[in-house]
This record gives C-alpha cells, sequence and structure tokens, in this order.
C-alpha cells in the first residue's frame, strides 16, 4: 500500500483559551494503492477536508498514524515531489503577479536543477498538452487571463512534472461548468492508469462515483460506510448512505424521500469495535448511535 | 403573463468595450410558473437575474422592454426601480452568509429592514414560514454567525419573500450546499410558490438536474442569447438544440461509472462576448453546423411550449 491512515484523529482546540474542543476526525483507517481513484465523500463539516490537510502535512494529526511507503507523512521537499495537493478554488491557488511559465520555471529550480533548459521547456509542453492544453494559449498568460478549467489543469500539470504519485484533489470541479468538469475528470482517470493513485475528495456523489474504485463515506469526522464504490452505491449499508444517495437529484426519476432506516446490521451480526465487514471489503459502522 | 421580456440587451462597459451580456433575450414567464435558468459561466445568466432587479455601475441597459404584472419596469433608471425591489421584485442572492448583517441579531434585522421599506413586522406570520421552511424559531434570537450555511440560506429565502412579492430570482441558491440541504432549500422554494408568497419565480443555476426538479419550464442560454426553452420534461428528454443535448450527455449521474460509460465535455469554449462573430454563437463547437449557421438563427416554437434556435433543430 502506497497511502495508508491508521486509527487517525484530529481534535482542534477552539474558543478564547482553546478551552473547548472539536474532534474534526476520528479513528479514520484506509490506504490508497497506486493507480487507484478512492472517493472521500461527505457533506460540510464531515472532516473530509481536514483528512486531506493531515495528509498533505499540512496539519499534525492529534493521534494515529499517516505513512507514505512504510515512511511517516512528514511535510517537505522529499514528500511533496510525491505527493501534491489541489484545492477547490483555483484562482488563489496562483500567485497573481506570476504568468504560467514562472510557475513552471520555480517546479524546475527547486525539484529538477540538473535538467537542460531545453529540455524542460519541452516537458512543460508534453505535460501541458497531457492535460489537454494548448502549451502556446496558457504560457505567458497572467492566472485572471485564464478560465477556471484551465487554471485547475495547469495545477494538474504542474504536478504531473514533479512525477508525483499521490494526488490529493480537494473538490476540485466544484467551481467548474458540466462539460469542462467531465474533461477534467477524464483526465484524472486517465492518470490513473498510469499509476497514479488519486484521493478524491467531493460532496458531489455523482462524481465520485463516476470515477473511483472505491467510496469512502464520512459523517462527523467517522467513517459510515467504505467499500468497493459499486457495493457502497448500489447495495449501501448505512442509514446515513442511503439518506445521502436519496437527496441526489436525479434527471430522470422524482426526489425519493429517505427510506426506512431498517435495522442496524451491526447489531445483528453481534459487531463490536470498529466498523463490521459486511461483505468482502465492504465495511459498514454501527447506525443505533443516531437513527436506530 | 405576469412577465414579459422583450428584446433585451444589456452590455457590460470595459476599456477594451462593451461586453455583450444580453443580446436581444426575449421570453415569457406565466403566473405560478418556476423557470429554470441553466449555462455555462459567462453565457449571461446572472446578468439576466440582476438586471431585472439591479444593474450595477458597469451594466448598461442597451435595448428591450421588461413588463411585470402589466407594468413597465424602468430596469434602467435606478431609483426608480425603489418602488419594485424587494415589493414586486425580489431575489436570493448566490452568498446568504453575506447578504446578512452580522451585527444584528436575526429578529432585529428584520424590523429595521420592514420599517426601511414602510412595512411593519408581522411576527406571526415571520414564524408562520420560518416553521414552513423548517427553522426554528430560537433562530431570529441568533447572530447570523451562529447559523450554519443551510440556515442562513433559508432565512434569506423566508427575508426576501416577506413581501409577496410578484417576481423572485434565485440566483445559484443552492450551489454552496450539501445534496440533503439543497434538497431542503429547492422544496422550499417550491413550497413558497405552492403557498402563494411568489407569483413567479426564476432558478438561476448550473445544475440541470436540480432544476428538472422544481422548475416548469427550463431556459438555456448560449452566449447571450437563448438556445431553448421548454417545458422542464420535454428539455431533459427530448432536447432539440445541439448544445442542450451535449449539455444534458455531459452530466454525471449516479450509476455512471467512467469505466463502463466515458461521458464527454463539449470542446472548445464559448466566443467572446466583446466582438461576438456573426450568425450562430455555438457554430465552432457544433457537431451539426452547417453553411446556414453563418446566418443567426431565429428562435422558432418548435412545439407548444418549445421554443429553438437552431436551424438543424
Amino acid at each position: 500500500m502506497m497511502l495508508r491512515l491508521d486509527h487517525v484523529t484530529k481534535v482542534f482546540r477552539i474558543g478564547a483559551f482553546g478551552g473547548r474542543t472539536v474532534t474534526a476526525v476520528k479513528d479514520v483507517s484506509f490506504d490508497v494503492a497506486p493507480g487507484e481513484v478512492v472517493s472521500l465523500i461527505g457533506e460540510s463539516g464531515s472532516g473530509k477536508s481536514t483528512l486531506g490537510r493531515l495528509i498533505l502535512g499540512l496539519s499534525r494529526a492529534t493521534g494515529g498514524t499517516i505513512t507514505f511507503d512504510g515512511r511517516p507523512a512528514r511535510a517537505g521537499k522529499d514528500y511533496y515531489r510525491d505527493v501534491q495537493g489541489i484545492f477547490q478554488d483555483p484562482f488563489s491557488s496562483f500567485n497573481p503577479v506570476f504568468k504560467a511559465d514562472r510557475v513552471f520555471a520555480m517546479i524546475k529550480e527547486s525539484y529538477h536543477p540538473g535538467v537542460p533548459e531545453g529540455e524542460w521547456a519541452e516537458r512543460v509542453r508534453t505535460a501541458l498538452r497531457d492535460v489537454r492544453l494548448n502549451p502556446d494559449q496558457v504560457l505567458g498568460k497572467f492566472p485572471h487571463q485564464l478560465s477556471g478549467g484551465q487554471l485547475q489543469r495547469l495545477l494538474i500539470a504542474r504536478a504531473l512534472l514533479l512525477e508525483i504519485r499521490l494526488l490529493v484533489a480537494d473538490e476540485i470541479t466544484s467551481m467548474l461548468d458540466a462539460s469542462t468538469r467531465i474533461d477534467v475528470l477524464n483526465l484524472l482517470a486517465e492518470l490513473k492508469t498510469r499509476g497514479l493513485g488519486v484521493l478524491y475528495i467531493t460532496h458531489d456523489l455523482s462524481l465520485g462515483n463516476y470515477l473511483a474504485e472505491r467510496t469512502i463515506v464520512l459523517r462527523e469526522g467517522a467513517v459510515v460506510e467504505m467499500g468497493p464504490t459499486g457495493d457502497v452505491f448500489g447495495d449501501p449499508l448505512h442509514p446515513y448512505t442511503r439518506e445521502l444517495l436519496s437527496a441526489v437529484p436525479r434527471l430522470h426519476e422524482d426526489w425519493a424521500d429517505a427510506e426506512d432506516p431498517g435495522t442496524c446490521l451491526y447489531h445483528e451480526r453481534g459487531a463490536s469495535g470498529g466498523l463490521l465487514e459486511a461483505a468482502p471489503g465492504h465495511l459498514v459502522a454501527c447506525a443505533r448511535s443516531k437513527t436506530c | 403573463m405576469s412577465l414579459q421580456v422583450s428584446e433585451l440587451r444589456v452590455h457590460y462597459r470595459t476599456l477594451r468595450g462593451d461586453v455583450r451580456a444580453l443580446d436581444g433575450m426575449s421570453f415569457e414567464l406565466g403566473d405560478g410558473e418556476i423557470l429554470g435558468l441553466v449555462g455555462e459561466s459567462g453565457c449571461g445568466k446572472s446578468t439576466l437575474g440582476k438586471s431585472l432587479i439591479r444593474m450595477d455601475g458597469r451594466m448598461r441597459h442597451v435595448g428591450g422592454r421588461v413588463v411585470l404584472d402589466g407594468r413597465e419596469l424602468p430596469i434602467a433608471d435606478d431609483r426608480a426601480m425603489n418602488d419594485f425591489r424587494f415589493k414586486e421584485v425580489s431575489l436570493i442572492p448566490q452568498y446568504a452568509m453575506s447578504a446578512l448583517n452580522p451585527t444584528r441579531k436575526i429578529r432585529r434585522m428584520v424590523g429595521e429592514l420592514l420599517r426601511s421599506r414602510g412595512a411593519a413586522l408581522d411576527a406571526a406570520e415571520l414564524e408562520r414560514r420560518m416553521d414552513q421552511v423548517g427553522l426554528p424559531r430560537e433562530v431570529l434570537d441568533r447572530y447570523p454567525i451562529e447559523l450554519s450555511g443551510g440556515m442562513k440560506q433559508r432565512m434569506v429565502m423566508v427575508i426576501s419573500t416577506l413581501l409577496d412579492p410578484s417576481l423572485l430570482i434565485a440566483d445559484e441558491v443552492t450551489s454552496a450546499l450539501d445534496v440533503s440541504t439543497q434538497k431542503a432549500v429547492a422544496r422550499a422554494l417550491l413550497g413558497f410558490r405552492d403557498s402563494g408568497y411568489v407569483k413567479s419565480m426564476i432558478f438561476v443555476t448550473h445544475d440541470i438536474a436540480l432544476t428538472h426538479h422544481i422548475a416548469d419550464t427550463i431556459m438555456v442560454m448560449y452566449a447571450g442569447r437563448l438556445a431553448e426553452k421548454a417545458p422542464a420534461d420535454a428539455l431533459v428528454k427530448a432536447p432539440r438544440h445541439p448544445y442542450t443535448r451535449l449539455l444534458v450527455d455531459s452530466l454525471p449521474e449516479v450509476g455512471v461509472r467512467y469505466a463502463e460509460r466515458r461521458l464527454e465535455g463539449i470542446a472548445g469554449s464559448p466566443p467572446s462576448l466583446l466582438d461576438p462573430p456573426p450568425g450562430c454563437r455555438f457554430r465552432a463547437r457544433c457537431p451539426l453546423a452547417g453553411d446556414e449557421c453563418a446566418e443567426e438563427p431565429p428562435v422558432a416554437e418548435v412545439a407548444p411550449g418549445h421554443h429553438v434556435a437552431c436551424w438543424k433543430a
């Protein structure tokens, strides 16, 4: 396993003197393999972005361990050569006074100083073509002269130049139009076949479903259900997952009302401690604490 | 007809010339009708919503008329529009979080707002409407910062419809919300129409699936012009304009997987509205485009209530 999270917990101190605490992530364990897209789905405040930040080393976990290739994930040049993050708002991810080519030149300076100028320029153009951007149209432009979809793809190209192995994509398509959104998703799917692992963080269930092999549903910082995407969406075991699915607007059907929560599979099978493995790889949490 | 818009043209002034954000839009909206307005960013959908209530300094009314309930809306005259705003035409902005005064508790803020419009606060009515959208009454004694995003959005909805406006413009009100909150907000909007708080509504969004659930009619805009307008079901199930077809096809639905069915985006990007090319504006991206498309297609009624601006439809 490339990335592994083991019982990760994050507690924030809030209030004037840090007197109160909020547990943003509760005992979360999962892994991401090379060439695998795992989608992390949850509503606002479910802790999905906090998890992304923990993995990227932007904040430190309160408990548990995060390892990459067996080594602890620590912010630093070596780690960022392998792991990069892209966030929701592409407009604030760029320095507004730098043109696009300068962004790429900075990568060369800090990560590939030995590469000759000419070869680097060729690499930049290849990376841009890989993300379906016309190099002549984007190089030499300031961020405000490019559209959201172009900027988001520039960020992916930048990550490709680093030859990263894991991409943490936090809501990267929520600012994009329907057609551009599909282009970015298809691009991720292509990169996946080249061995890139992707953690796709989203609150849009249909987008997560389109791309991911495995899906993790979060609620209030804890994993509610996780497993192969087809199983989680096709045969959701937890009432919360069913409720979420029923709220998704669909083109050819009316909104279904959330069905009766039913019995708690977790208790029926007499499980205790951690998640219940209901089917191979399909894990579900206890439903009783909230709805049973 | 509660709203009639004819040949509306609104331009943005820039140093390089006028951006023709709305370039001759005509449509009608009946009593009790909810119109879903969809399109890509920059197609003019928000400009249309804004121009019906308040033009900002960069916007210029170039031509066309707007008639609401038989009275012409003086959309170019900022001061004359004051008589209509909030009472006849009201808006729910995209970011409810920045629409509420952060220094006032909700109850006091609502009172001040109503007084500024010469109306008194009917506390019972306010509470009844809050019940309807599922907001607890304690909300009135809280500051905006103490409410969640969905609660703020619903509070703003209640406030903006308190004076029973004839036309309500909801601009991307659900874009920042989670699916379950989105559903609650969308249903509350339907409830407002059904209870007669608003006569008609324009629901601006980029989410076709969501629009389909609440709108009676859907209007698709492309590059400042109308592309297609049809009853919601017809537009989604049997779109006639090539742009609408591609747009509907690019929607990922729960159940569609990359491995099984690959969705396609629409290649290319919309033309610059600074100096748009003549003829059909979708021509450069359209798979069906032919020679006749060099001429601007008129808006034709191909079935009752189904309007399309395309030579090939």
